[in-house]
């Protein structure tokens, strides 16, 4: 079983690397690439911490194989601020004090950005059952929530004002 | 996780091949079960064939007799995104869409939801009750199965070494027919269905039901298909009547266990009450066409 | 949203207590660098597993590594023999006394594995694959035992006992025969029996709660390098790293002074990680293999290897007259410890009828050893338990005498002058404040639909004080550091920053707190029974005071008037010395400028023992829709009131008590410990443990009650603990509003609420 060479689009730049079968792209994120914002919570999907977005799409890293990352393009928390400039998430969380430890932040902040990505303006109930798969033990959502929803509005003004 | 190597066929006559070199080997969808279980042990495979670089296995198309077909690694969320299918047969989108999270729903396929086969898959009742087939392929060539057929009980399936299944078909749809899929979860998301019911109807322009199949999830070794539930809302309206008899037939075919998801009584009541609750959507989608 | 009533309006003129600046950590949190106990790694370092055994219950007899030692790429294995012996002895943690011995049997096993999930023995190895083969081949030969996890089982005179050496303490007298039974607890005033027979009223109740878990999302992980010379260095995320190097010295025997620990960002707590699993592992791996050795734990391992709270039962018996003063309660409280004694039965008893004054009352708590995951602390240890018995019973008692629930309990409220149940005389409490708040509140006046009901409870926390360490050190920009030695586990970083910022008069931006290493500064001890913005914020606030005294000192130096002719203020020293004309006034910026020049750099170390922690008191409403066919329950709406002294940094105490509710609604509603047959728990991940997810939460509507502590220097209280008292009574009072049925056994699953249903019928 040798290493499979994976290349890919991180964070907007092409990352390569080499990687056993069975390592999932969370722990190449974190092992190879030293992109270590993407939390393992729970290894079974169950927790949203290691979310990243794979084409678009919304998904846990550590349910997916690095080896299929091969030719895609990735998006992870460390690619969320521009050039030191904060997403209007990132503001409105700190804002908002949405992250008691934080541990769960880069995963909801990642997930968020999905949904905003898609749906400019989410309703509440929309937002929570959009990030259900996001466990924050600290919260009790209320804060996170607003947040988002806040963000929202931030970024529809920033796009009428473009 | 324990090793094993990793293939990417693009043609399925070399996923059937890779398949078949290693007895052990497991077949990648959208890995939101197999990765889980490879990490715990419980799955040890000496080959991963990953479906998702073949032409075919993803994707939704629109066939020309109205139905359709869906490559079976197609993840739940692009199921979501596609309008004709979403009108054509919601209730198998919104089951599909009840598998896991949005993270869940970016990877997770028909085709692993079904040959996971557990009793709870959210997808298997509403694709059974839809009349589902599966186009499967292996080494004698192609065949085209109902989806009730490929479930053997909790972890099993029919499949023959070496066969895969490559897409699903939905047949074309009456004017006045709809369907749906109801679960029951302790929490709101995040669940795994302590019984699912799905329900698919097709409507006379009188709003006699002409067509009714009723599937129910997590009550017995595999998803059943209850023709007794089907039979009691066929040749009149959605009474109340017509809904007694129908969750009297669900709770009649259930054979469920006593499990830390739910108990053999309530499942069984839960199973009626479902079904009852599907069958009145279903009805109300199709009455609106 | 959230309110805050009673601010005082004498305007007492803070600039920064009381507002909500952004956290000072919080940009490497929003983007991905705070480094977490799983993200920190070391050159040649090695991959550590720990294997666990799987029988709930067995004797060791033999532990064989010579297979996995021929593994290449293994490097150490240790097990329970390369331990040294410890002596039984006692040593105080944050929320209670430990056992070092037991401690120790509990990192690693010593001839019995005592549940499953028992670390048995560890290998390191040069990659985390290498490391998990060698697993398989470290041969453990058990000799299975009969095993118990029931509380009352473990009680019975013929169960398995798990310890030969514990004989029953509390009892007047020692019993011959060793068992489960750790210790009794008992508080009694009055006469129980004489007033509960003459009482007008009697309702009585037994109710169960089962063992849950804090469910913090980041699993334990540390990495731990130790030379041959015995000294060590560990990075872990804990809830108090003076306590891990305290309790690694005593599991290997190791002087204290040749450990240094560094915090990582903890992600999340909650009480459990007040404890050590991995570090003494770790250590002792990387002294036999040379490398250093980093050990993360699986969410499996968290489950089944760290400490749940107790699951309970508790028997209550409340006596009242018709116009609902209580006059007596008797409650028995019986709690699993887990496989080593120090369940929070001791705190559940002494919280049970804080919230009331009761003139007879008799409490009795039992701690009871049973074959699971030895207890950890979880939020108000003890607390919601004894609180879910004791509030089920008032709702059933204001059912009884048609009063309204808040009423009944602002009849027999506590109050400044009452003597606690557990013995102080309560002074600056604010729990009649919140639970008028709660009635005021407009969720108070919504109407229920069908199947809806409105569920009322209280909670109270005594809240700690304790030993702390702060620094601040001036730099000659006039900025300050704040050094503390807690772990910041929810924004206490802010809290620190804001005090000191208040004290110095300066921005709260100028201020930049630090969490040092064991090293660094002096000790303190954990983040744990809300006490670090209490106890590690008063040496904060004492050490920028002094920082204040010497820049006053320094400035009467340039003036040539003695300091008494100084007066600090908004963050400027003021020459009041008449004789000196005027004097503009000196800036910390341009005292510090000069600091070289008049006496050397501007630093203040404060170590204290805080004294005079204020209780807290919390007032909750849980509206609920049940669904008759399904048992399902939908939490409508939810109010928390809470006295919360003074809020320091008002965001991040919401947060506190929003958070404290959804994990009282998790404890309500799905959480649960779910054992097979063979002592196996069968729920080990987060699929089938049931933590509330966003869908299933509404907005949780807070409102603090500022009632300031007098002995902090800015009136505050603890905040974390209280929160999570309430909930499983509210919500258990809410669902027997809505159904007409009293639910005694949590958790309230959609199973039992329909078969609830069904037999009521």
């Amino acid at each position: 079983m040798s290493k499979i060479h994976v290349t890919a689009v991180v964070n907007g730049d092409t990352a390569e690397f080499l990687t056993d079968p069975g390592t999932t792209l969370l722990d190449a994120l974190r092992d190879e690439l030293g992109l270590t914002g993407s939390k393992e919570g729970c290894g079974s999907g169950d927790c949203g911490a290691c979310s990243v977005i794979v084409d678009g799409r919304l998904v846990c890293s550590c349910l997916m194989l690095a080896a299929e990352a091969e030719g895609h393009r990735i998006e992870t928390i460390e690619g969320m601020a521009h050039s030191g400039d904060l997403h209007p998430l990132q503001q409105k969380f700190l804002e908002h004090a949405a992250l008691q430890c934080g541990f769960c932040t880069p995963g909801l902040l990642v997930a968020a950005k999905a949904l905003l990505d898609t749906n400019p303006d989410p309703t509440e109930e929309e937002t929570r059952y959009w990030l259900a798969g996001n466990l924050c033990r600290c919260t009790g959502y209320d804060k996170v929530i607003r947040a988002v929803l806040d963000a929202a509005a931030v970024l529809r003004q920033e796009r009428r004002a473009a | 996780m324990p090793q094993f190597d990793y293939v990417a066929p693009t043609t399925i006559d070399d996923a059937v091949k890779a398949l078949l070199a290693a007895p052990t080997a497991k077949v990648l969808a959208g890995g939101t079960d197999l990765i889980v279980q490879m990490r715990a042990g419980r799955a040890r495979p000496a080959t991963v064939v990953d479906l998702k670089r073949i032409p075919g296995a993803t994707g939704v198309r629109r066939e020309a007799d109205g139905g359709f077909t869906i490559g079976a690694a197609t993840s739940g969320a692009v199921l979501g995104e596609d309008a004709a299918l979403v009108r054509a047969w919601p209730g198998v989108v919104e089951a599909a869409n009840l598998i896991g999270s949005t993270q869940v729903q970016g990877r997770a396929s028909l085709g692993g939801n079904l040959c996971n086969a557990s009793p709870a898959a959210d997808s298997v009742p509403a694709l059974i009750a839809a009349r589902a087939t599966c186009v499967i392929v292996g080494p004698a060539g192609r065949r085209e199965a109902p989806v009730e057929t490929i479930q053997a009980g909790p972890g099993r399936t029919t499949l023959q070494p070496g066969e895969i299944i490559l897409e699903f078909r939905l047949p074309p749809r009456p004017k006045r027919a709809a369907d749906a899929y109801l679960r029951l979860i302790p929490r709101t998301e995040m669940d795994i269905a302590v019984v699912g019911a799905g329900v698919s109807l097709a409507l006379d322009d009188a709003g006699t039901i002409t067509e009714a199949y009723v599937s129910l999830g997590a009550v017995a070794p595999t998803t059943l298909l209850v023709a007794a539930a089907g039979q009691a809302l066929v040749g009149g309206k959605l009474t109340d009547a017509a809904l007694e008899k129908l969750d009297a037939a669900a709770r009649a075919a259930c054979n469920p266990i006593d499990d830390k998801r739910g108990t053999i009584d309530y499942r069984t009541k839960i199973a009626g009450v479902l079904a009852r609750r599907a069958a009145a959507i279903a009805y109300n989608r199709a009455e609106a066409r | 949203m959230s309110d805050v009533l009673d601010r005082p309006e004498t305007g007492e003129g803070f600039h920064s207590v009381g507002t909500r600046p952004i956290r000072p950590d919080g940009i490497e949190k929003v983007t991905g660098r705070a480094a977490f106990g799983a993200d920190f790694v070391m050159p040649g370092m090695l991959y550590g597993r720990i294997k666990r055994s799987p029988h709930a219950h067995a004797k060791i007899v033999s532990v064989d590594a010579r297979k996995a030692l021929a593994l290449p790429g293994v490097k150490a294995v240790v097990s329970g023999a390369d331990f040294p012996d410890l002596a039984d002895e006692l040593i105080e943690g944050g929320e209670a006394a430990s056992s070092m011995r037991d401690l120790a049997w509990n990192v690693m096993a010593r001839q019995k594995a005592l549940y499953e999930g028992h670390a048995v023995a560890a290998v390191a190895a040069t990659s985390p694959t290498i490391a998990e083969a060698a697993l398989d081949l470290i041969e453990v030969t058990y000799e299975p035992l009969p095993h118990v996890i029931d509380v009352e089982d473990a009680m019975a005179p013929n169960a398995p006992v798990l310890h030969a050496h514990i004989f029953t303490e509390g009892l007047e007298e020692r019993p011959k025969l060793p068992s489960n039974i750790a210790r009794k607890h008992q508080f009694v005033r009055g006469d129980v029996d004489a007033a509960l027979a003459a009482a007008d009223v009697v309702v009585e109740g037994r109710y169960t709660t089962k063992s849950v878990h804090q469910g913090y999302i980041e699993p334990h992980a540390c990495v731990a390098s130790m030379g041959p010379d015995g000294q060590g260095q560990i990075w872990s995320s804990s809830q108090g790293h003076f306590m891990v190097r305290t309790y690694c010295a005593k599991v290997l025997k190791l002087d204290i002074s040749d450990l240094r620990v560094t915090p990582a960002e903890i992600g999340g707590g909650f009480g459990g990680k007040t404890t050590v699993y991995l570090e003494p592992v770790a250590l002792l791996l990387s002294r036999h293999a040379g490398a250093p050795v980093k050990l993360v734990m699986s969410r499996d391992e968290v489950f089944r290897a760290t400490g749940p709270t107790s699951g309970g039962v508790i028997e209550v018996k409340l006596g009242a007259k018709k116009d609902g003063t209580i006059t007596a309660a008797e409650v028995t409280l019986k709690f699993q410890a887990g496989a080593f004694p120090g369940s929070p039965v001791g705190t559940a008893c002494m919280t049970a009828l804080a919230c009331y004054d009761i003139p007879n009352f008799r409490i009795v708590g039992w701690d009871v050893v049973t074959n699971s995951p030895k207890t950890a602390a979880y939020r108000a240890p003890g607390a919601p338990i004894s609180a879910f018995g004791v509030e089920s019973a008032m709702d059933d008692l204001a059912l009884k005498l048609g009063m309204d629930p808040v009423d009944l309990r602002d009849k027999n409220g506590a109050r400044d002058g009452v003597k606690a149940a557990y013995g102080p005389t309560f002074q600056n409490i604010g729990f009649l404040q919140a639970l008028h708040a709660l009635k005021q509140h407009p969720n108070y006046d919504v109407p229920l639909g069908p199947n809806q009901g409105r569920g009322i409870a209280v909670g109270f926390w005594f809240n700690v004080g304790g030993e702390s360490t702060a620094a601040v050190h001036i730099g000659e920009d006039g900025t300050a550091t704040v050094v503390t030695g807690n772990p910041d586990i929810g924004g206490s970083r802010a809290s620190m920053a804001i005090m000191a910022a208040e004290t110095l008069g300066i921005s709260v931006e100028d201020v930049r707190p630090v969490v040092a290493d064991t090293a660094s500064i002096g000790y303190s001890m954990l983040t744990g029974g809300s006490r670090t913005t209490f106890a590690t914020g008063m040496a904060v606030v004492r050490a920028a005071e002094k920082v204040v005294e010497n820049l006053k000192a320094r400035a009467a130096k340039i003036w040539d008037t003695s300091p008494e002719n100084v007066e600090w203020s908004a963050g400027k020293a003021h020459c009041l010395d008449a004789s000196k004309g005027e004097q503009k006034p000196l800036t910390l910026k341009g005292l510090a400028a000069q600091s070289a020049r008049t006496g050397g750099p501007v630093s203040a170390e404060v170590s204290l023992n805080a004294q005079g922690a204020g209780p807290g008191f919390a007032a909750h409403m849980c509206d609920v829709e049940v669904d008759p066919e399904t048992g399902h329950v939908t939490v409508l709406r939810y109010t928390a009131t809470q006295d919360v002294g003074r809020a320091i940094h008002p965001s991040y105490v919401e947060g506190q008590m929003q958070g404290g509710v959804a994990q009282g609604v998790g404890w309500a509603l799905n959480e649960e410990y779910i054992y097979d047959s063979e002592g196996r728990m069968e729920n080990a991940g987060f699929l089938d443990y049931r933590v509330p997810v966003a869908s299933d939460l509404p907005m949780i509507d807070t409102v603090m009650i500022e009632v300031p502590n007098p002995r902090h220097p800015y009136g505050a209280k603890g905040v974390g603990e209280a929160p999570i008292v309430p909930p499983l009574a509210a919500v258990a009072n809410a669902v027997r509003r809505a159904i007409g049925v009293r639910m005694p056994d949590l958790p309230l699953s959609p199973p039992k609420i329909r078969a609830a249903i069904d037999a009521a019928r």
